[in-house]
């Protein structure tokens, strides 16, 4: 087992794509840093469009880390830092002129508890496409609401009852609420960030389903702690180890040959 | 591990067991004294006030039958409500009495007999006229407030005849004997003692004009502070970067909390009275003084609520796009406001009880009418209270109970008012 992180300089596998015209998001000599403390080296990787690209790794490895970089979630962190370069769509998203807010309006995210505003169920959702100016008139933002909570799969559970709290449905129903307020102002990639962590096994079984539905429309990227839900959603897998990216390559690939040792550690799970 | 450790083990922690329930005991125990301590200090309290204010809810009154004299009242027959203004009422008042007790004839007994009934006779009198002049020339049964002196008599705070010369002589008691065989002497509601202003005849003194200027400096502090409070509360804790300067601030915010608060009256002598020249005995200037004493207060409970605010509601609403201003003011104030709105009421209640700083921008001057407006010259509930306890009459001494019970009243419904608001702007998350 390699213990010093210097034993892993460059990532292995198939971390940039060939195709130039899948790459949705690219990033090329990541770093993150904590005050002084580095908790991302050199990350390159490129990321596809409408494919699932899962980020797996042991507790600490800085796959959330990394993951809210992209959406410049990290700018809220007095002390975070962010070095390297990220695209979107070939554009520099830490560039001078990039405002962070238009950019989570392109780049959704789920976190790991459900956090469903203390609003009704209809708010939750109508609130990304209020407060962007999505919809002129009311009917508009009903379509838009109605819509987003049936990609999220939750219409017709909820659809008697649009007016209660939405933090009044259970964790898995809260789950596809945010969901269903992430995909509500149609971004084109979802960033999630455990989100069946909180969740028993068979809202997660339906999250899981969901997340298959929505690669259609959207970039997505999952971090996870389960390797099996890695293996089950995601077309593309990155091993991540104490800020290093060790290995990416298509999931088939890492889970029945990964090229690695620590990769091969990790998945067959004698640590993590 | 063999049964017979086992079972030493268990009689181990049995033994210490004893020891650690006992501990309980003795905890609740003391928890439920200092409780008990506090609630009868509080019973006390209660006690000794109602216990003597409750009788300044009723005032004593004097039936007298006045003739509203025209040749006194308005002898040139004008009608002008000018002159009936000017006319002598406390005469017709003398001459109700004299008629009443025609066999007092010595000076000194007149004049303790004109005593018999307040001062403040007159102006009722003449308010009388005043409303209904047909009145003039008729002769009415008037109920009239007694003097402060038969009040306290009749309620029994003080004793007549006794050696040493009460403050009532015989004779005197033997009027009153007479009026109140007669039925001419009455306890009624003290209406007074809530629509009036300050008096230096207790019969006449009310607590009104007290109220009004404890309401519009109320309301000055609160129109300031709470804006203000609030929003220095957000934008440090939601927006300021967190630096050497923003330390100093908040141990400043701290530390203003505790200055005692005749500083902030000092202060405002010396900024508002002295410098900006704003109008003495002001509830403007109160206000603003009590502004400055609330102020960390509701800035420390500010933050407080919004630190508690969980940090997803945050990011909930930064994942979707929300700007930081947005994120705060749609998902984090709401969640924050009941703790806001709670600090600010026990602020505000703090300051309806305030009376030094007051003392030092002249609130504590002697003031009859009742103010109109936040320039008007107006006194406060506690200031109100300290100038009743001050003054030497005995039936201002139930008067200062009975206004302590008033200003209690009014801090009561204050924290009633911060429960429910909590309770209704409660939300889960």
């Amino acid at each position: 087992m390699v213990r010093s992180r210097d034993d892993i300089v460059r990532t292995i596998g198939k971390p940039l794509l060939a195709d130039d015209e899948r790459v949705k998001i690219s990033c090329r000599n990541v770093n993150v840093y904590y005050g002084e403390k580095r908790a991302i080296r050199e990350v390159s990787v490129d990321i596809a469009e409408q494919e699932v690209t899962a980020f797996i790794g042991p507790s600490g490895c800085g796959k959330s880390t990394f993951l809210r970089c992209i959406n410049r979630m990290n700018d809220t962190i007095k002390s975070c830092r962010v070095e390297g370069e990220i695209t979107l769509d070939r554009e520099d998203i830490y560039d001078r002129n990039v405002d962070p807010v238009l950019l989570r309006a392109r780049i959704g995210m789920v976190f790991q508890k459900p956090n469903p505003f203390p609003k009704s169920i209809f708010e939750n959702v109508a609130y990304g496409p209020r407060i962007h100016g999505l919809a002129r008139n009311k009917s508009e933002l009903d379509e838009i609401v109605i819509t987003s909570l049936e990609k999220a799969g939750l219409f017709s559970e909820v659809k008697d009852q649009l007016d209660h709290p939405g933090t009044g449905l259970s964790g898995g129903q809260q789950q596809r609420l945010c969901i269903a307020r992430a995909i509500s102002v149609q971004p084109e990639v979802i960033l999630m960030d455990e989100p069946c962590s909180a969740l028993d096994p068979i809202a997660t079984a339906k999250i899981e389903e969901l997340i298959d539905e929505l690669r259609r429309n959207f970039t997505i990227i999952i971090v996870t702690h389960s390797m099996q839900q890695a293996a089950r959603v995601s077309q593309r897998t990155a091993f991540f180890h104490l800020g290093n990216l060790v290995e990416v390559d298509d999931t088939n690939t890492i889970f029945v040959n990964p090229e690695h040792k620590l990769t091969q550690d990790y998945i067959t799970g004698r640590y993590g | 591990m063999n049964k017979q450790d086992h079972e030493a083990r268990l009689n181990l922690i049995k033994s210490r067991l004893k020891i650690r329930y006992a501990k309980e005991k003795a905890f609740r125990a003391a928890g439920v004294t200092a409780i008990l301590t506090a609630l009868s200090m509080l019973a006390i309290l209660f006690i000794t006030i109602v216990g003597s204010g409750y009788s300044a809810f009723q005032q004593t009154f004097v039936r007298l039958d006045i003739h509203f004299d025209q040749e006194v009242i308005d002898p040139e027959r004008s009608g002008d409500p000018e002159v009936f203004s000017q006319a002598d009422f406390a005469g017709l008042v003398k001459k109700s009495l004299r008629k009443k007790f025609p066999d007092v004839r010595k000076r000194r007994q007149k004049r303790d007999l004109y005593s018999l009934v307040s001062s403040g006779a007159s102006f009722q009198l003449r308010d009388m006229v005043m409303n209904n002049p047909g009145i003039i020339g008729s002769t009415k049964t008037v109920w009239m407030p007694a003097d402060d002196d038969i009040d306290m008599y009749v309620k029994g705070h003080i004793k007549a005849g006794e050696k040493g010369g009460g403050r009532i002589k015989d004779y005197k008691l033997a009027w009153i004997k007479e009026l109140s065989a007669g039925g001419a002497i009455e306890k009624r509601f003290n209406r007074t003692l809530f629509t009036s202003g300050d008096s230096r005849e207790p019969e006449l003194a009310g607590i009104w004009g007290a109220a009004v200027g404890s309401f519009y400096t109320m309301f000055v502090t609160l129109v300031l502070s709470f804006p203000l409070g609030v929003a220095t509360a957000i934008y440090l804790e939601e927006f300021a970067p967190k630096n050497i300067w923003t330390d100093i601030l908040e141990v400043n915010i701290n530390n203003l909390a505790a200055v005692p608060s005749i500083v902030f009256g000092l202060l405002g002598l010396a900024v508002f009275l002295n410098f900006f020249g704003l109008p003495r005995s002001a509830p403007i200037v109160g206000g603003l003084v009590l502004t400055f004493m609330t102020l960390p207060t509701i800035i420390i409970a500010s933050r407080a609520s919004l630190l508690a605010v969980p940090p997803s509601i945050r990011e909930g609403a930064l994942g979707v796009g929300a700007s930081k201003m947005q994120a705060v003011m749609h998902h984090v104030l709401p969640l924050a406001l009941p703790g806001m709105l709670t600090g600010t009421i026990i602020g505000m209640a703090r300051a309806l009880g305030e009376t030094a700083p007051l003392l030092m921008i002249g609130m504590v001057a002697f003031i009859v009418d009742i103010p109109a407006g936040i320039f008007d010259k107006a006194t406060v509930l506690p200031v109100q209270i300290y100038l009743w306890a001050d003054s030497p009459e005995r039936a201002f001494m139930e008067r200062t109970s009975a206004a302590i019970m008033i200003l209690l009243a009014f801090l009561l419904i204050m924290n009633a008012a911060a429960v429910i608001l909590r309770k209704r702007f409660e939300r889960r998350w």
